[in-house]
């Protein structure tokens, strides 16, 4: 799957980091990037629709978060009605168009396809989804939902990723004027910036945006930052409620000697600026990589940089490899595209050279069964240009009201999404018992915004 | 390998499989690659007078598809041959010469003129086919110019029209009839009381394809216009099974050879045909989606299948099934099945439930002991097949017949062991003392 990689010359010899952009063909990258799903044709989402088998009270609908009517909107495209299909979606999934993309489908409504569990070959659910929501997407700029009547009430949706866009477009849905902050210049949050490219192609999360926007009375302003030049308190005194879904602003550190050095990067940081770059060529890539970390973020990165044209990427995860977080789609994906998976091994020392990383000790684990992890002293090492981490975010508590609950690190809600402070609502990562995935952050979106419009009209 | 030879009122050919009268019979070039390709035998193209029929420049066909394009029904709006006769004649002869051991039989549709007739029989006799069979079922065109269907539709013409062929001509007849007709047994008595060796159905149906919602055409659409159309292929087979089991166990026409025409399209199809009574079977629309080479596997597969059952030759099971069709009235009411789904092959998905529980009896749960199960209740169970039908894994659900001396626990009643049927019931106003068979 990996296009043109270029001769490697084994003789070569060379002191420091070897740290270059352009390892490949320029034709190379958009190969290499592009859909890892392609759009289904018509005919091919007919006959998989026809496949589905219009479960009585489905399974699958069951094990979407969203609770999206899977059977129906299957039937709609099947019945060659592929805008009522994309209605159906976004009535409990506004963001169904990324959640095809992106969900663990695996995991999720595929795993409990009668067809899986009778053939091992699901209905494509998350490719159909993506069908319909394509399809109505291609023909209208505008979401298929009106405003109800303005209701006078004015709500601030701090974070303009998944959960904040679902819960601002709900919102404005039920006539609520809604004021969407983001950090960032952009909204999407994690649609933007932390997906790997060949997930969204061609500018699909800011197209989403501009789609969720579409209902009207939502006001995005970008660069505004909670702690920074924003603060919960003011948003309190201003908004008659508010709704956190800041994600994650930490990243978790390794805790070793020279994490400081150069090379040693956030897999975060290097994902967002995949997504953002215009030239795909122009970004550095080391010939040997070392990820630490077993999630979805340690596999982001480790299959882009293969994809980059990295010589030998490496995932490094403490556990066994049945513990990883990352899908098993996922884990196969970046077996397939040639990363290798490392397991039982955690990092034991960074070895640099001139202030820049050139190689990592690891250290054998083993676990025991009672689940604590032992190192066993074995040691072993690997070359690296560049390592990155991903092992975990976290929230940053400095930015929140002093008087919030948190737990775990996390903002604690009830099942509305409510947090401790009366006119404060939470979704997304940043709350406790999350799943970090698109998906449940949508769903805590929608949630919330209920749950507002019910305590907005009593 | 069993003997496939068949013998149809003197008709002999290799196999029971002949080509039905339609275009792929229409010329020579078409017939000598069936017969290269294994067909028993072919009837040609209907034969009309000169000059020669004109045919529509658009559309002649429309088909509905299942979701993958799996063609499931097929219309046409083509006439007769639109070549001369003398053309057709020709290549008859010369086909008939070249392949004398497969059955060719010429498909005749002249006006309702003794003069007519005598004078096209005596073209086709010079020709040497094994036989005519006599058009009367074509429901578009030719019936608007009083032949096709229109003459099928009367049964005094079918009797009038066959007696002339018998009486002019030393062939064996088959009539051809239609299905756009209240009761097929009216026409088949007619062409019997003519003298006819044999009848062959269904012609095709009456049928609109579908409407062009943005031209508000009906399809097939020629120039913003739509015609009806005869409809075939396998989406007629039960109609057409049901017309010929009528034919075969009607006291009146029992026994008049049938050939078997509509939707078949493997052997096992054309061997519930036989079964029903038919002698030999016609083909057209399988051979017109997958090509000729489709007679190999129903040659193979009828053969197999009558070695696996120890039949040696096709007479010895054509009309086996005749006996068990029956009239409602007679059914046993004292068999009584549930429904039983075997929960190692259930996958479920619920649609036996749903059916049961929105459109039927309220006899399938959906929880067990808040458990995601689907279970037959049998209290509820009246055996209607339907959740059979609807679940999509085969064998999965099953009926299974109730002992005799159990208790039905829908009724409460002992399942008692003889047979009786509704014309002995006592809810039957009309009962006869003792139950008629």
């Amino acid at each position: 799957m990996i296009a043109n990689l270029p001769e490697i010359s084994m003789t070569q010899t060379k002191a420091g980091p070897d740290i270059a952009a352009g390892r490949l063909p320029e034709d190379a990258y958009s190969e290499n990037f592009s859909d890892l799903h392609p759009l289904l044709e018509q005919h091919e989402a007919q006959v998989e629709a026809d496949r589905c088998y219009f479960c009585y009270d489905a399974p699958c609908m069951q094990a979407c978060p969203t609770s999206i009517d899977i059977p129906q909107f299957i039937r709609q495209i099947s019945t060659g009605n592929p805008d009522g299909s994309a209605k159906t979606i976004f009535e409990q999934n506004i963001l169904g168009g990324m959640c095809a993309r992106v969900c663990p489908t695996e995991t999720l409504c595929e795993e409990v396809c009668v067809r899986e569990v009778a053939e091992g070959k699901p209905v494509k659910i998350g490719q159909l989804q993506r069908y319909a929501t394509d399809h109505y997407m291609s023909g209208h700029d505008e979401t298929p939902f009106s405003r109800a009547a303005a209701s006078g009430k004015k709500v601030a949706v701090v974070g303009a990723g998944p959960a904040g866009l679902s819960c601002a477009h709900r919102l404005a849905v039920h006539g609520h004027e809604v004021t969407l902050f983001d950090a960032r210049d952009k909204a999407g949050g994690l649609n933007e910036f932390g997906i790997a490219s060949y997930k969204s192609v061609e500018n699909f999360a800011q197209r989403e945006v501009d789609f969720v926007l579409s209902i009207g009375g939502i006001e995005l302003k970008t660069g505004m930052r909670l702690g920074d030049n924003i603060d919960l308190a003011e948003l309190r005194a201003t908004f008659d409620a508010v709704f956190l879904s800041i994600g994650l602003g930490g990243v978790n550190a390794l805790n070793k000697e020279n994490e400081s050095h150069n090379g040693v990067l956030n897999a975060v940081d290097y994902i967002s600026d995949i997504r953002q770059a215009d030239e795909l060529s122009q970004l550095p890539v080391g010939r040997n990589i070392v990820v630490i970390g077993g999630g979805m973020t340690a596999v982001d990165i480790a299959v882009q940089k293969k994809l980059l044209g990295a010589d030998d990427v490496t995932i490094v995860y403490r556990r066994e490899q049945d513990r990883m977080n990352a899908s098993k789609f996922e884990q196969e994906l970046a077996q397939t595209t040639g990363v290798k998976i490392l397991t039982n091994a955690q990092p034991h020392a960074l070895v640099t050279e001139n202030g820049h990383i050139s190689s990592i000790e690891l250290e054998r684990t083993v676990s025991l069964a009672d689940g604590t992890l032992n190192g066993t002293g074995e040691i072993l090492s690997l070359p690296a240009d560049m390592v990155f981490k991903a092992v975990g975010q976290t929230l940053v508590r400095d930015d929140l009201d002093a008087t919030i609950a948190l737990e775990k690190g996390r903002i604690v809600v009830d099942a509305d999404r409510k947090t401790s402070l009366d006119d404060v609502w939470a979704g997304g990562d940043c709350v406790l018992g999350g799943e970090d995935l698109t998906v449940t952050a949508v769903e805590d979106g929608k949630i919330a915004a209920e749950s507002i419009n019910a305590a907005l009209n009593a | 390998m069993a003997d496939l030879r068949t013998n149809f009122i003197g008709i002999k050919s290799t196999n029971p499989f002949w080509l039905a009268s339609a275009p792929p019979t229409d010329k020579e070039y078409n017939v000598v690659r069936a017969f290269k390709a294994g067909w028993g035998g072919v009837v040609w193209k209907t034969l009309g007078e000169d000059p020669a029929i004109v045919n529509v420049n658009g559309p002649r066909y429309g088909a509905i598809h299942g979701k993958d394009r799996q063609l499931i029904g097929l219309n046409n709006i083509e006439l007769i041959t639109d070549r001369p006769l003398e053309v057709n004649l020709q290549e008859i002869k010369k086909v008939k010469r070249d392949w004398p051991d497969r059955a060719l039989v010429v498909s005749l549709m002249v006006p309702c003129e003794e003069a007519n007739w005598i004078n096209i029989l005596k073209r086709v006799e010079d020709t040497e086919a094994d036989g005519v069979e006599l058009n009367f079922g074509c429901p578009h065109g030719m019936s608007e110019r009083g032949m096709g269907s229109a003459v099928g539709q009367v049964p005094e013409y079918i009797e009038m029209v066959t007696r002339w062929v018998k009486q002019h001509s030393r062939m064996p007849c088959i009539v051809k009839l239609t299905p756009n007709i209240t009761d097929v047994r009216k026409p088949a008595e007619a062409a019997k009381a003519g003298g006819a060796d044999a009848v062959s159905l269904i012609n095709t149906i009456n049928s609109i394809m579908g409407v062009d919602l943005d031209e508000m055409s009906p399809s097939p659409s020629v120039d913003g216009k739509g015609a009806h159309g005869g409809y075939c292929g396998p989406a007629v087979k039960p109609i057409a099974l049901n017309m010929v089991a009528e034919i075969a166990r009607d006291p009146a026409t029992h026994g008049l050879p049938i050939s078997g025409i509509g939707g078949i399209t493997t052997w096992r199809d054309a061997a519930e045909f036989m079964a029903l009574g038919a002698g030999s079977v016609q083909v057209c629309t399988a051979a017109m989606t997958y090509g000729f080479k489709v007679v190999e596997d129903m040659i193979d597969g009828l053969s197999d299948w009558m070695d696996q059952k120890g039949y040696t030759s096709v007479d010895q099971f054509v009309g086996n099934a005749v006996p068990n069709v029956s009239d409602w009235q007679y059914l046993n009411l004292n068999y009584i099945a549930k429904a039983k789904i075997d929960q190692d092959l259930c996958i479920k998905c619920g649609r036996c439930h749903i059916a049961c529980e929105d459109t039927s009896h309220q006899a399938i749960t959906s929880m067990v002991n808040g458990e995601r199960r689907f279970e037959v209740i049998d209290e509820e169970c009246v055996g209607c097949n339907l959740c059979v039908n609807v679940c999509p894994v085969e064998n999965c659900i099953t009926m299974e017949p109730m002992a005799a001396g159990s208790i039905d626990p829908r009724t409460k009643q002992v399942v008692e062991k003889g047979y009786a049927n509704w014309t002995t019931h006592p809810n039957n106003p009309m009962a006869a003392k003792d139950a008629a068979e």
